[in-house]
């Protein structure tokens, strides 16, 4: 089986964000970069499916600055065969993201068995890449599986919906699943793997290389701002029972004028 | 050439060790700690990952590691507790002397098992009458027919009651001094070892502490390392090695007291604002940084000295002596700033004290690295 794995690399999630001057985007200079987590459903998923199937590959393919392979690099470490990286700015929209991944698919040569991808990215929490490769690459996808089961050419996967109900889908492959927490349990990569992963193939696209231009932008970002601090909350005082009623008019007033939520 | 950067190959083994040790470790920390007990389902984790036995060289199936490597690992594990990280490095200091001394024979049939399956080892060279002069043992081995015979008592032997493996030091002729002192390798189960019950510690308290008493034990003669005799030697090169590793685990473990006591003071408000907005206290916040920057970067060094094949004994005493003298210095104003809460077992800064403690003591007490430090500053006029 050939199984792709998408990965982005995000903002480790104890970073200090910081917009840019500009508000295009977000400074990246003293950021420290990890995969985003549900990616890491997404690798694991991979490495079980080819530990079941003898003679499969996994390979690891990123959008995204070059300056940091951390992502691509853990996935690698962790036990995938190889990897590509599409050299393109971090803050790519959704659809040029799943065009430039599909692209890099079809560059590389070989026809998918299984993609998986994590259901969002920690950073923008989109949501929407693998549903978009899925729909550009004309193959069935599930998103927020938490269940993974493969018989022959068919998965039944199970996924979560509001509520906690669980969804049961049959797929047959080729397939987009995008995983959620739950799904497994990542593994660490040892420290073989991680002496390994250095020698495993590394290799770069750009965006031209896999047809994605200017025009396939969907989305302009022009203000990343931090949200406004929330000012403390205010206490009233209703023990004194003579008070109570105009204090409750008085919490009344301020929800409706101040807080403007009745 | 100076370079303060870690190769990318360093910085994901520190990462996966970190990750390890906040995942794994920290969550059991205080339960160890509370239980007195060995955590092996952790330990074992860590083995099958590679990070354990890390001396271990790659013709003997370890991973090859270079002694910087190895410190980013201990400094990664302390960070959640310097407990632990004493039991997992007593490995490292056990077979140390069989890579640096052993016979090929010796490494293949010694140090191989420990990459094949999680085992346990123990260094045994302190006494109950002989602690920092280490050269005054009275374990002796009398050469008997075909082997020789090993009496005597040890103590605050880590790992004692699990290891799989001895390594004693032992005097053939305690007239001898330095020169008489011999090193054997053990195997667990050899008739004559008595085992003691676990000692009560203040800290470190999941990692086990025990005397160990020798009957009459039978040591056949290829289980000697190095030759009779060399065993003083082959301590102190152990130490050039194993004390940037005590040294790194001091720095894990200052480092998680500076952290949380930044984290805390931050967030605690008195007078009006936090305690960060203070001077007094971000005197002390800036003091711990200080320390534990120069500490670690101390230890990169001694650990760089060695793996460029340059002599570190100095610098490793420097780094032993100032790291964990800084450990609990910045522990101790750890649980300062914390104030009545640091002094509770609920928060993590009063476990870091009294584990801090021991670094002071183990594997040459501060006082000990000064003297060595001394002989090399005037061995140098």
């Amino acid at each position: 089986m050939k199984i792709f794995v998408c990965v982005k690399q995000v903002p480790d999630t104890e970073t200090k964000i910081t917009p840019k001057g500009d508000g295009t985007f977000i400074e990246t200079n003293s950021i420290k970069w990890i995969m985003n987590p549900y990616d890491e459903f997404a690798v694991e998923q991979a490495l079980l499916v080819k530990a079941a199937n003898a003679g499969s590959t996994v390979t690891v393919v990123r959008v995204g600055g070059v300056k940091d392979t951390e992502a691509l690099r853990t996935a690698l470490a962790m036990g995938a065969d190889d990897s590509i990286l599409v050299e393109a700015e971090d803050n790519l929209d959704s659809y040029m993201t799943a065009k430039a991944l599909k692209g890099a698919i079809e560059k590389s040569g070989n026809s998918p068995d299984l993609i998986l991808a994590g259901k969002q990215a920690i950073d923008d929490d989109c949501s929407q890449v693998p549903q978009l490769l899925a729909q550009m690459m004309n193959l069935p996808s599930v998103s927020v599986v938490v269940g993974f089961e493969q018989n022959g050419d068919t998965l039944t996967l199970k996924r979560e919906v509001e509520g906690g109900a669980i969804e049961v889908y049959e797929v047959n492959k080729p397939c987009v699943v995008a995983c959620n927490k739950g799904l497994n349990t990542p593994r660490y990569a040892s420290l073989p793997g991680i002496m390994k992963a250095k020698r495993k193939p590394l290799e770069k696209y750009s965006l031209a290389d896999v047809g994605v231009t200017a025009e396939d932008q969907r989305l302009k970002y022009s203000e990343f701002k931090l949200p406004e601090e929330k000012p403390p909350g205010k206490k009233f005082d209703a023990l004194e029972e003579d008070k109570q009623a105009s204090i409750v008019k008085e919490v009344v007033g301020l929800l409706r004028t101040e807080a403007k939520v009745i | 050439m100076l370079n303060f950067e870690l190769s990318q190959e360093q910085l994901e083994i520190y990462n996966e060790a970190l990750k390890f040790s906040k995942n794994e470790i920290a969550p059991k920390a205080s339960e160890f700690d509370e239980k007195a007990e060995m955590p092996f389902e952790i330990f074992k984790k860590a083995w099958e990952l590679g990070f354990y036995n890390t001396c271990i060289p790659t013709e003997f199936g370890g991973s090859g590691l270079t002694t910087l490597d190895s410190v980013l690992i201990s400094e990664a594990f302390a960070y959640s507790c310097m407990g632990m990280n004493t039991s997992i490095m007593a490995n490292d200091l056990a077979l140390l002397p069989i890579v640096i001394g052993g016979s090929e024979e010796q490494k293949k049939k010694y140090l191989t098992p420990f990459t094949e399956e999680f085992k346990v080892a123990s260094f045994c060279l302190t006494e109950p009458e002989s602690g920092s002069d280490a050269a005054s043992i009275k374990t002796t081995l009398k050469e008997k027919d075909d082997h020789f015979l090993l009496n005597g008592n040890k103590m605050w032997i880590t790992n004692a009651g699990y290891a799989d493996l001895y390594v004693v030091y032992a005097t053939v002729d305690p007239q001898l001094g330095h020169s008489g002192i011999t090193a054997c390798v053990l195997e667990k189960g050899a008739e004559g070892i008595e085992v003691g019950l676990p000692e009560k510690k203040m800290g470190h308290c999941s990692s086990d502490t025990r005397a160990l008493t020798f009957n009459n034990v039978k040591v056949p003669k290829e289980n000697i390392i190095g030759g009779v005799g060399q065993g003083w030697k082959l301590a102190m090169k152990t130490l050039d090695h194993s004390r940037p590793l005590v040294a790194s685990s001091a720095v894990g473990g200052a480092q998680a007291a500076f952290d949380h006591a930044l984290k805390y003071a931050n967030e605690r408000k008195q007078f009006g604002k936090p305690l960060a907005k203070h001077q007094a206290i971000q005197f002390m916040l800036a003091d711990m940084g200080i320390k534990v920057e120069n500490a670690r970067n101390l230890v990169h060094k001694a650990a760089w000295l060695l793996d460029q094949g340059k002599r570190n004994t100095k610098i490793a005493s420097f780094a032993k002596a100032y790291s964990a003298d800084i450990c609990m210095e910045v522990a101790t104003d750890a649980v300062q700033i914390y104030g009545g809460y640091g002094y509770s077992k609920e928060y993590p800064v009063e476990k870091i004290m009294r584990d801090a403690k021991l670094i002071q003591i183990y594997e040459g007490t501060s006082q000990i690295q000064k003297l060595v430090i001394a002989r090399e500053l005037n061995s140098s006029i």
